[in-house]
C-alpha cells in the first residue's frame, strides 16, 4: 500500500512539476541530532514537494545533554504546533522517547543502532521495482551489521514481505544471537552471495578499522569488500544496494558500485523521496482535523 | 650429512611400525615415493624388496610419524645469535621432529604476511624440519589491536598467539577468538595472569620462600584460564591454552571439556618430568616461564596426560644464550630448549607406565598435527614421508654442550634418558642419520 502510493510519487518527482499541495498548511520539522546529508535533505524535498512548510533543525549532538534536554527539546517544539516531526538521534530508542512527549506525528528519522524504517522502505521499493517482487527473493545483507539501524530494519521489513535474509561478516560486526532474528549467518562471503538475488552493502566507519573489532581496511576489503569476482558468485542478474555514504575501497569497489547494470544505488537516492513524500501523505491523512478526515 | 634426492622408490624394512591414528603397533615395512609415503603395512615385502628400489633396513627399530612440535622459538629473524631457522633446524631432526610450529616473538615480530612468507621460505630453503609460523594475535603483540589474521591464515599461519605474553585484555581476547573464529583459526594463549605473574621468577611456595626469590602463584594459570573459558563460551571461538603446568590449570581444562567447549591445551616436558626442586641451587636452565611448579602439580599433568584432558606434548623450545642465562636467578631470561629432548622425555611417561607407546607417541605426532589442521603425524599413504626411526630403548645422556641448538640451556642437562632418533626422514629425504 505505501509502496504503491510511493510507485505514484516516484513519476510525479520525475515531472517537471514536482509539487502537490496535498501537506498544504502543515508544518514539518526535520530535527536531526546526528549529521546527514541525505536522509535530512530528502525528507526536505519530500515534505516540499507535498507542499508542506519544512524547517530544518540540526542540532550538534555533542552540545545536547541527553535525557532531560531532549525531553525539554520536544516539549518546546510541541508548543509550536507542528504537524509531523522527523527525527534522527544517535541514541537507540530516544525517538520513542520524544514521541511520547509530543501530540504530532513523529517519523524515526534513525536512532542509533536501532532501527531506520524509511531507510528499509525506500529499499523495499528499490528492489521491487527493479525485481517485481520481494517474496521469494534472497538478499544478503553484508558488512557492519553489528552497529547498523539500516540492516536491523531492512531485517524486519524483508521477513514481513516473505524475502530471505542473509547476513554477511566477520564475527565481530555481527551482534549477539542475530541469528535469532530469521536471518542465515555467514562469515564467508563467497558462500554468503552464492545465489542471491540482491546484495545490500553496509558502510564500515573509518573509525572501526583501527584494529577493534576489525585489524585494517585492506584485509576487510580483501574478505568483505565486494569486488567483480565476489559479484561473480551472486545470480546473474544480482542488484547491489548501498545505503550511503559509501566508503570505496573499504566495503565496496568502485567498478561494482558505479556498474549502471547491476548497482542501484543512485535509485536508492530517488526512492527516498518518492518514500518519504508517501509516509508523508499517510500519516497526515490520519492526523485530526486533516482535509481527509475533516 | 647423508642428504638424496628424494626421487624415486625408497623401502623402509625390517621396522617396528608405530602409527598412533590408527593404533598399528606392528613389524612391517613402509614405501616411499618421492616426497611421500606410497605404502605401509605389516605385510609390504614379505616376498622381498623388488629390484631397483633402494633399501632402509630399520634393524627392528621403531619407524613412526615424524614428530609435530607446536610450540618452538626460533629466534630467527633478529636474535640469530641465540638460534637460527638452521640451527634449530639441526637440533628438530636429531630429536626426530619433521614439523615445527614457530611462535611470532621475533624481531620483527611475525604479525605481516611478509615476514609468515620469510619463515617459511627460509624453513624450506634450508630443507630440514618444517616450519609453521604462529602469527600475532594482537598487532607488535601488544596486546591491543588485532592483527590481519585473515591475510596472516591465508598465507599459512596456523593460529595467532601472542607467544609467551598472554592476551590480558579480556575486551582484545573476546574480539580475537570471535574474529579468529571467522576464519576457522585458533587463538593460543599462555596462560598466565600477568599482574599475579608479573616479578615472579619461580613458583611461588616454600621454596621460593626459603630461596627468597619471588614467587608466581599456581592460581595464575587457573585464573587466567577460567576467565578465558567464559570468552570461548561467549564467542564460540576456538582456544588452545600453551604449556598447562599446575593441577588447577587441569581441571579447568577438564571441565571446560566436558561442558563441550572447543578447548584443547599442551604441556612440555618440564612440566611432568620435572617439579620447583629443579630450580634449586639457583639453575637458572630450570627457569621456565610457567614456573616449574610442585610434585602435585607435576603429578596432575601426568594425570591430565594420561585421560586426555591435554591432548599434546610441544618441546617449548626457548633458546637462550650464556649471557640471558649465567646470571643471578632473577634477572635471567625465561626458557628452556627442547627440541632434542622431546621424544626421549616424553617416552619416560612410556618407560614409567604412564602411557602405552603408542599412547606416547600420540601426543607427540597425530595429537599436535590434528590441532593444526596439518596432515602430517601419521603414517598415511598420500602424506609427505616425514619420518623418524627410533630406538626407544637406547639410554644416553643429556649434555648440554653437545646439543645442536645454538643455545645450549636445557633444563634437562645431565639426564639420563631413554629413546633416541637413529634417522630422521623429511618429505622422502633423510635428513638425519645418527652414526652408530
Amino acid at each position: 500500500m505505501l509502496l504503491d502510493l510511493a510507485d505514484g510519487y516516484v513519476e510525479q518527482n520525475r515531472s517537471i512539476d514536482k509539487r502537490k499541495n496535498l501537506l498544504r498548511g502543515r508544518t514539518v520539522i526535520n530535527l536531526f541530532f546526528e549529521n546527514s546529508t541525505r536522509t535530512r535533505t530528502s525528507f526536505e524535498l519530500a515534505g516540499k514537494r507535498l507542499g508542506a512548510d519544512v524547517i530544518n533543525m540540526q542540532v550538534a549532538g555533542s552540545s545536547v545533554q541527553k535525557g532531560e534536554t531532549l525531553i525539554d527539546t520536544a516539549m518546546t517544539l510541541n508548543a509550536m504546533h507542528l504537524d509531523v516531526l522527523v527525527v534522527r538521534h544517535p541514541d537507540s530508542g530516544a525517538v520513542k522517547l520524544l514521541s511520547e512527549k509530543v501530540n504530532c506525528a513523529v517519523i524515526n528519522g534513525g536512532d542509533g543502532s536501532h532501527e531506520h524504517p524509511t531507510q528499509a522502505l525506500l529499499d523495499a521499493l528499490t528492489i521491487r521495482r527493479r525485481k517485481g517482487r520481494l517474496s521469494g527473493l534472497s538478499v544478503a545483507i553484508c558488512g557492519d551489521v553489528l552497529h547498523s539501524r539500516v540492516a536491523r530494519s531492512n531485517i524486519y521489513l524483508l521477513n514481513t514481505m516473505g524475502a530471505r535474509v542473509r547476513l554477511i561478516g566477520p564475527r565481530t560486526l555481527l551482534p549477539s544471537q542475530v541469528d535469532r532474528m530469521g536471518v542465515e549467518v555467514f562469515h564467508d562471503m563467497r558462500a554468503g552471495l552464492e545465489g542471491v538475488d540482491v546484495i545490500m552493502m553496509l558502510r564500515i566507519q573509518n573509525e572501526r578499522m583501527r584494529g577493534n573489532f576489525i585489524p585494517s581496511i585492506r584485509e576487510y576489503f580483501h574478505f568483505f569488500g565486494l569486488d567483480g569476482e565476489k559479484l561473480a558468485l551472486a545470480k546473474p542478474d544480482a542488484v547491489i544496494m548501498h545505503p550511503g555514504p559509501m566508503n570505496r575501497g573499504v566495503e565496496i569497489d568502485s567498478d561494482v558500485a558505479d556498474d549502471v547494470e547491476r548497482s542501484l544505488i543512485r535509485e536508492q537516492v530517488e526512492m527516498g523521496v518518492a518514500v518519504r513524500m508517501a509516509c508523508l501523505d499517510l500519516l497526515t491523512r490520519s492526523l485530526p482535523n486533516s482535509a481527509g478526515a475533516a | 650429512m647423508p642428504t638424496r634426492t628424494a626421487s624415486g622408490l625408497v623401502a623402509y624394512v625390517n621396522a617396528r611400525l608405530l602409527d598412533p591414528a590408527t593404533g598399528l603397533d606392528s613389524p612391517g615395512a613402509l614405501l616411499t615415493n618421492g616426497e611421500t609415503i606410497a605404502d605401509v603395512g605389516p605385510g609390504l615385502f614379505q616376498g622381498g624388496v623388488p629390484s631397483g628400489i633402494e633399501v632402509v633396513d630399520c634393524r627392528g627399530l621403531c619407524l613412526a610419524p615424524g614428530l609435530v612440535d607446536m610450540r618452538v622459538q626460533l629466534r630467527e629473524p633478529g636474535e640469530e645469535h641465540k638460534e637460527t631457522l638452521k640451527s634449530a633446524g639441526e637440533a628438530a631432526v636429531a630429536g626426530g621432529v619433521t614439523s615445527m610450529v614457530c611462535l611470532p616473538n621475533t624481531y620483527p615480530v611475525i604479525d605481516e604476511v611478509a615476514t609468515v612468507e620469510f619463515v617459511a621460505r627460509r624453513a624450506r630453503k634450508i630443507g630440514l624440519a618444517k616450519v609453521y609460523p604462529y602469527a600475532a594475535a594482537t598487532k607488535g603483540l601488544e596486546g591491543k589491536e588485532l592483527s590481519e589474521m585473515g591475510m596472516l591464515a591465508e598465507a599459512g599461519a596456523l593460529g595467532f598467539t601472542d607467544g609467551t605474553r598472554a592476551i590480558r585484555n579480556a575486551l582484545v581476547l573476546r574480539r580475537a577468538l570471535a574474529y579468529a573464529a571467522t576464519f576457522g583459526a585458533m587463538i593460543v594463549q599462555h596462560p598466565e595472569e600477568p599482574a599475579l605473574a608479573e616479578g615472579g621468577v619461580m613458583n611461588e611456595g616454600e621454596l621460593a620462600t626459603r630461596m627468597g626469590l619471588a614467587g608466581i602463584p599456581a592460581a595464575a594459570e587457573a585464573i587466567m584460564l577460567e576467565r578465558d573459558m567464559r570468552l570461548v563460551e561467549l564467542t564460540g571461538g576456538r582456544y588452545h591454552a600453551a604449556h598447562i603446568a599446575t593441577a588447577e590449570g587441569v581441571a579447568v581444562i577438564r571441565r571446560a571439556k566436558a561442558k563441550g567447549l572447543a578447548v584443547t591445551c599442551d604441556t612440555a616436558p618440564p612440566y611432568f618430568a620435572l617439579n620447583e626442586l629443579a630450580v634449586g641451587d639457583y639453575r637458572t636452565f630450570a627457569k621456565l616461564s610457567p614456573p616449574l611448579r610442585a610434585e602435585a602439580d607435576r603429578q596432575a599433568v601426568v594425570a591430565g596426560l594420561v585421560d586426555g584432558t591435554i591432548d599434546a606434548i610441544a618441546s617449548d623450545h626457548a633458546p637462550q644464550d650464556q649471557d640471558s642465562k649465567r646470571q643471578p636467578f632473577a634477572q635471567a631470561e625465561f626458557g628452556g630448549v627442547g627440541l632434542e629432548t622431546l621424544l626421549a622425555v616424553t617416552l619416560e611417561l612410556h618407560h614409567n607406565g604412564h602411557l602405552g607407546l603408542l599412547a606416547a607417541l600420540e601426543r607427540i605426532t597425530h595429537a599436535p598435527a590434528r590441532l593444526l589442521g596439518l596432515a602430517a603425524g601419521r603414517l598415511k599413504v598420500g602424506h609427505a614421508a616425514d619420518l623418524v626411526v627410533f630406538d626407544p630403548g637406547r639410554g644416553w645422556k643429556v649434555d648440554s654442550e653437545k646439543l645442536r641448538s645454538k643455545s645450549k640451556n636445557s633444563p634437562f642437562d645431565g639426564r639420563p634418558l631413554q629413546g633416541l632418533a637413529v634417522r630422521t626422514v623429511v618429505d622422502g629425504r633423510t635428513v638425519f642419520l645418527r652414526d652408530a
